[in-house]
């Protein structure tokens, strides 16, 4: 059986997310949201839709109203997200949240979050960054045992979705100093709980995030997901999956800012002939178009081996986060110089490509901290 | 499924009593590799042993035709052959621009004569063949070769000068690109033929390298009798293998930049020399050196698999082997760059047993032609803009 390729099933969501996202979700409506300032930051018509076709299901289990198409099926979607900017609470909630209740819930949390997951009508958020660079084992924010639950306090940044989710899933300390790896804990935390306050903070992307304060929240013992002080493993997992997806977005970033710029190669002309004659542009090109290659290459490796619970899909989720972010980079600041003083006008699309891409290279770690990561794992 | 397994059962327990120990270790130098052929002097009974016990089967080309002496086996069952080789550290029982190049060629584009007169001597070993391509006016402008073949009825008459022929003074036969045609487009005129090295007008001469070594030659063909049942192929048509056969090149270059089986990769060689603080290695600039490297050539490598698992779906862009060229042959030269860095003066030592005779700085020079032979890297740049991104 071959590895790296899409099988028909998958090949058909791709096509569909294609096909869907370009019309109900193009980058016209990212602009609409931005400019109406709109509240949500997202179309609830286009999330009604994205819940129509199943995307909110495809990593749950039947039983509870998914398709269990799995991670390589999901990055199909996320890819297709990101070339066309879409904006949706499909990854905060259908990657993130999704399976963090089905990787750790018990079955009572399963029973209650993961049906109105896959229906759309529960949108979550992950809280876990404390500091501006990811840096997951930092944990200050406190959870103490009081009673039967615990109180919480504590600051959380960077929290997409953050200001639209009905639920939280926070990183606290249950033991511990801030950066032991031991002693953490993950709880899920009313959004509209007394105590929580949210405030969003609006991106260079237009898109959604928020600061999360946390004051003498309550909650009961039935908040823990997973083991109590144990969280870390959990944590990790989780955001070993974010982190797949994410590049499975970045992936689709880069495509698409790539082919829009050979084709503005293929239409601009200077000194009377077009640039995508001249060799100094062409190089580049080709050189960026291998790049992308091996993008394609490391997603698919990552998704797949989280599907197939691998032992090396945390290395590889480490590899893929860092290759995507690296040629986004590269891809979204090529696109904007070839494309000359028109990749700099607010009124071209090119410039939301670099503007998306950033953000998310930065979201659970940039190309440093996954360089790090993977060597670490690599015994080095 | 359970045929797989059967045969995966049966390779491995064939392998284990017929592979010899000595040739379970590690290739270190150019001295150690099997290239066969007529002048071959075994570097040991071991190494005489296994490529008979492994040509006997057709398994130094274990896809080829089982009829023209190959080991008939399916892409599966040949990719199981390569995994249980690979877990016990087997050595290729043979090198082979044969089996690498010239034979794919004859099996696609060759008579049914030059099958049967070819292919077996491939398989078993007994022919060494080398590539004239390269002439000295004719580098990256390959098509603009000048090597004249003069038709005289039954034979042609070839004069000309072949230049970085590899290991032509050690070959039996050369596959030879020659203009047999001056008058229309330069790639309309170009013709593959076969010929035997001791035919009366072939001389050569090694060209040495600023690594030492002599790998490559200058051919020189003063009025070389060639048969026309040795041309490969439609006369004339030669361009189109001559394209295929630098996709083979291409692909095998490409590899180059990959660990060998047994060797012990970049990062722990680090580890080695630079030793661990804390779980890291010592040296901060270079584990992060490092670190970018091995995430580029785990990617190649994974992309080296999508390639193959594409190409067997029946999906893939085609003209892939460009970008494993260009990129394989690059990231082969940055790891070259990195060992040096890494042992410091003592991969500056050129001459003396303890640093096996300056292998570690020979490897590196010899690197820096990785990106120039079998079409430079900017020519692979130039292949991917022209053809896979329709840029003009």
């Amino acid at each position: 059986m071959a590895r790296l390729v899409l099988n028909e099933e998958q090949q058909m969501l791709k096509d569909s997310a294609q096909g869907f996202l370009r019309e109900r979700a193009p980058i016209s409506q990212l602009r609409r949201l931005r400019d109406e300032r709109d509240e949500k930051g997202y179309s609830q018509a286009l999330w009604s839709a994205m819940v129509e076709m199943g995307f909110t299901g495809i990593l749950l289990p039947e039983e509870f109203g998914g398709t269990g198409f799995g991670h390589v099926g999901m990055g199909q979607i996320g890819e297709q997200v990101g070339r066309n900017l879409s904006a949706s609470p499909l990854f905060a909630t259908a990657v993130l949240g999704a399976s963090a209740i089905d990787l750790a819930g018990n079955e009572q949390q399963k029973q209650d979050l993961l049906p109105r997951i896959a229906a759309g009508e529960l949108l979550t958020a992950l809280a876990v960054d404390e500091r501006a660079r990811h840096t997951p084992d930092w944990v200050e924010t406190q959870a103490e045992r009081r009673n039967e639950g615990f109180v919480l306090n504590g600051e959380k940044r960077y929290v997409v979705d953050g200001h639209i989710a009905d639920k939280l899933i926070v990183s606290a300390r249950t033991a511990g100093s801030a950066s032991e790896r031991d002693g953490i804990t993950l709880l899920i935390v009313d959004a509209d709980a007394d105590g929580v306050e949210i405030e969003r903070t609006i991106m260079v992307d237009s898109r959604n995030a928020a600061v999360v304060r946390l004051s003498g929240v309550r909650v009961d013992a039935g908040a823990v997901l997973g083991e109590v002080d144990n969280g870390y493993p959990l944590l990790e997992r989780l955001l070993d999956i974010g982190n797949a997806h994410i590049a499975a977005e970045l992936l689709g970033i880069a495509q698409e800012a790539f082919e829009r710029t050979v084709q503005y190669l293929k239409e601009r002309k200077q000194f009377g002939v077009l640039i995508g004659s001249f060799q100094g542009l062409q190089h580049r090109a080709a050189h960026l178009w291998s790049e992308i290659e091996l993008v394609k290459s490391v997603v698919l490796a990552a998704l797949s081996a989280l599907d197939q619970g691998s032992a090396d899909a945390a290395q590889l989720a480490s590899l893929a986060k860092a290759k995507a972010s690296e040629v986004a980079q590269l891809a979204t600041n090529e696109a904007v110089q070839m494309h000359g003083g028109i990749g700099m006008t607010d009124e071209f699309d090119i410039g939301l490509f670099i503007k998306r891409a950033r953000p998310l290279q930065q979201l659970f770690g940039d190309y440093r901290y996954h360089a790090d990561r993977y060597a670490a794992l690599s015994g080095y | 499924m359970s045929d797989l397994e059967d045969f995966r059962r049966e390779t491995r327990a064939w392998l284990e009593a017929n592979c010899p120990a000595s040739m379970r270790t590690p290739i270190l130098s150019d001295d150690d590799p099997c290239w066969g052929g007529r002048k071959w002097t075994f570097k040991s009974e071991d190494q005489r042993l296994w490529l008979e016990r492994m040509a006997e089967r057709g398994w130094t080309a274990p896809d080829w035709p089982k009829e023209y002496g190959g080991g008939g086996l399916t892409k599966e069952e040949t990719k199981i052959l390569r995994e249980e080789m690979a877990r016990i550290k087997a050595r290729p029982p043979l090198h082979s621009f044969g089996i690498w190049m010239i034979g794919p060629a004859i099996l696609k584009f060759g008579s049914e004569e030059l099958k049967r007169q070819h292919i077996p001597p491939i398989v078993r070993g007994e022919i060494r063949w080398c590539q004239g391509y390269s002439e000295p006016g004719a580098g990256s402008d390959l098509a603009g070769l000048q090597t004249r073949a003069v038709d005289m009825g039954d034979h042609f008459i070839v004069n000309g000068q072949k230049i970085w022929t590899s290991y032509a003074d050690k070959a039996d036969w050369m596959f030879c690109l020659v203009r047999t045609n001056p008058d229309v487009k330069k790639q309309l005129g170009i013709s593959l033929v076969l010929f035997d090295m001791t035919t009366p007008g072939v001389s050569t001469r090694p060209i040495k390298l600023i690594s030492g070594s002599s790998p490559f030659c200058e051919t020189f063909l003063d009025d070389v009798r060639v048969e026309k049942n040795q041309v490969v192929g439609e006369i004339d048509q030669g361009w189109t293998i001559a394209k295929y056969l630098l996709t083979h090149e291409r692909e095998m270059i490409g590899g180059f930049g990959r660990t060998a089986a047994g060797e012990k990769t970049l990062s722990q060689q680090a580890v080695d020399v630079l030793g661990l603080d804390n779980g890291r290695l010592a040296d901060s600039f270079m584990r992060a050196d490092i670190a970018r490297w091995d995430l580029d050539a785990k990617a190649f490598e994974l992309t080296a698999e999508r390639v193959v698992d594409e190409a067997k779906s029946g999906q893939g862009v085609g003209n892939a082997s460009a970008m494993l060229k260009y990129y394989g042959t690059e990231l082969n030269k940055r790891r070259q760059e990195l060992l040096m860095a890494l042992y410091g003066s003592d991969s500056l030592v050129w001459e003396g047993e303890a640093w096996r005779d300056g292998a570690l700085p020979r490897q590196w020079l010899r690197s820096k032609g990785n990106s120039i032979e079998g079409g430079t890297s900017e020519i692979q740049l130039n292949v991917i803009a022209k053809n896979i991104l329709g840029l003009g």
